[in-house]
């Protein structure tokens, strides 16, 4: 007899989802939180895609604790003095089902955990699962640093986030490298709400979130701001090797941004209120360990399953997809000969007919593109110098053609034209 | 760029104050100093998003562990093979991220 049928450990989006699912089922289930409180630990950069949450918990945006609705989503591509724009807003999107919220984590994973520990998940918080138990070849439990806390179970859900010490201990991870992680850092500050909605254009709950690309100097990453109901968030994500090699400090790279012409006044006279870091898996297909095997499966940032290609920067909605899956899995393998120790069979099949896996193999050479050095380095430069030579009027000088514009700001950059070719195909490819 | 644009930058000290941190009474991060001895690198005095690892003039690093956002940074820039050993911290202690 095993203490639970199964071990979700992480009450993040992917183990309270897994865990929701599976008490539904009717499984015992045991959800083990390290931090404090479920959320307590998680820092992410900046939207939760909820479209996940209609099938899982319908009305959800009458329930869940939320801090914007996201009407405005921009990209913006900078260099030091400049920056163009890209600027969608949607109203459409301020009305359910809605496309995008701002949330603060503390808040709305603490209350996805409630949701399973309502549907009959025990929730247990302030305890790290420190081991795997495993006879013959097979997981049947964790380890945990409670007196006493050996845990046995048909099933451990892995759900222990990016260093997840699980998987490495199953031997899930052929390759587990900084290579793959960038490192976020987030300044949050507090401001009226009113000035929020005057500085970004909102109404009521209506919420903006600004992505960025040539924000962080020589180092590969990218920037991000959103709105919260009275915060405002801004920070950077890094390549660990990159900001390894550069020297720089984290938040040197952030304060340059924070006092960019097109970012400074957006959080001027602002209060921080709170400075947060978190690893993000970002190396996509080609990265993800061994979903799982006898006994186990992984989900969420623990199986590396954050998108970071280009316009598309998702994680939440990733994860709250693989734990669905996982408990789908159990459910299938629960039925089956094999028993719970055999949903790793499963899990992959389901994920591979989701999104989940379906974005992340379509998308798996996002990484090299995002991350090269034309997009990262050159083309920011390249296209701020474009577009300000076109709007610059230079009468009584002639107005010099479009063509003629891209040629010479590719002379003054030093742009290869058959480096800028290459780097357009590959994009359109990806993104075909 | 203007030094002026850069008016309300708090100092390190006070944005390591806006983070919540109940300290454990052992720590997670160990630190091999002789492997540290040989790095040329430093990569962890960089990545560190907290701040704790100082490099020390005689060679090697001092750390401490306490204001960790147990992000991981430090042990995964690290060249030094098992130099740094870094795992969570004992249940319900550690950083607590309320905007997070």
């Amino acid at each position: 007899m095993t203490d639970f049928d199964v071990v979700v450990v992480g009450a993040g989006p992917a183990g309270s989802v897994a865990a929701l699912e599976l008490a539904r089922m009717g499984f015992s289930v045991c959800l083990l939180e390290r931090g404090p409180f479920p959320g307590s630990k998680n820092v992410y950069g900046g939207v939760v895609y909820p479209r996940v949450l209609d099938g899982i918990l319908p009305g959800w945006w009458d329930r869940a604790p939320i801090q914007r609705f996201v009407t405005r989503r921009a990209t913006m591509i900078m260099t030091p003095t400049q920056a163009v724009t890209v600027d969608v807003r949607a109203q459409s999107w301020g009305s359910p089902p809605y496309n995008g919220i701002t949330a603060y984590r503390a808040e709305f994973d603490r209350w996805l955990a409630d949701e399973a520990a309502a549907a009959g998940a025990t929730l247990v918080a302030s305890t790290t699962a420190t081991g795997l138990l495993t006879e013959s070849g097979r997981v049947v439990g964790v380890r945990t640093d409670r007196p006493d806390g050996e845990l046995t179970c048909g099933l451990v859900v892995a759900c222990d986030g990016v260093n997840s010490f699980l998987a490495r201990e199953a031997g899930l991870y052929p390759e587990f490298s900084r290579r793959h992680m960038t490192l976020g850092v987030k300044e949050v500050h507090r401001l009226a709400k009113e000035e929020i909605d005057a500085r970004f254009n909102l109404v009521g709950r209506e919420g903006c979130d600004i992505e960025m690309l040539g924000a962080t100097g020589q180092i590969t990453g990218g920037g991000f701001l959103y709105t919260n109901l009275d915060t405002v968030a801004l920070g950077v994500v890094l390549k660990l090797d990159d900001l390894a090699a550069s020297g720089r400090r984290p938040e040197d790279v952030l304060a340059d941004l924070s006092a960019h012409p097109s970012i400074a006044p957006l959080v001027r006279g602002a209060e921080l209120v709170e400075y947060a870091a978190h690893l993000i898996p970002e190396g996509g297909y080609d990265a993800m360990p061994t979903l799982g095997s006898p006994g186990i499966v992984v989900a969420g940032d623990a199986a590396s399953l954050t998108l970071a290609a280009g316009v598309w920067l998702e994680g939440v909605n990733f994860a709250m997809a693989s734990g669905q899956a996982a408990a789908n899995a159990a459910r299938l393998a629960h039925r089956s000969s094999d028993g719970l120790a055999g949903t790793h069979d499963h899990y992959r099949p389901l994920l591979e007919g989701s999104f989940v896996l379906q974005d992340h193999k379509r998308l798996r050479r996002a990484p090299d593109v995002v991350f090269s050095n034309f997009v990262q380095h050159v083309q920011p430069g390249l296209v701020c110098d474009v577009a300000e030579d076109f709007f610059t009027v230079v009468n009584p000088a002639r107005k010099p053609g479009l063509a003629r514009t891209v040629r010479r700001a590719m002379r003054r950059r030093g742009v290869r034209v058959r480096d800028a070719v290459r780097s357009a195909l590959a994009t359109a490819r990806l993104f075909r | 760029m203007t030094d002026q644009s850069r008016y309300d930058r708090p100092d390190f000290e006070a944005r390591m104050a806006t983070a919540s941190f109940d300290v454990a009474a052992t720590p997670h991060i160990t630190v091999d100093a002789d492997a540290c001895q040989g790095c040329t690198t430093r990569a962890c005095v960089t990545v560190c998003p907290a701040g704790l690892f100082v490099e020390l003039s005689a060679g090697g690093v001092l750390f401490n562990y306490e204001q960790c956002f147990e992000c991981g940074s430090c042990y995964l820039a690290c060249n030094e093979e098992g130099a740094i050993t870094w795992r969570y911290p004992e249940g319900g202690k550690g950083v607590v991220v309320r905007r997070g």
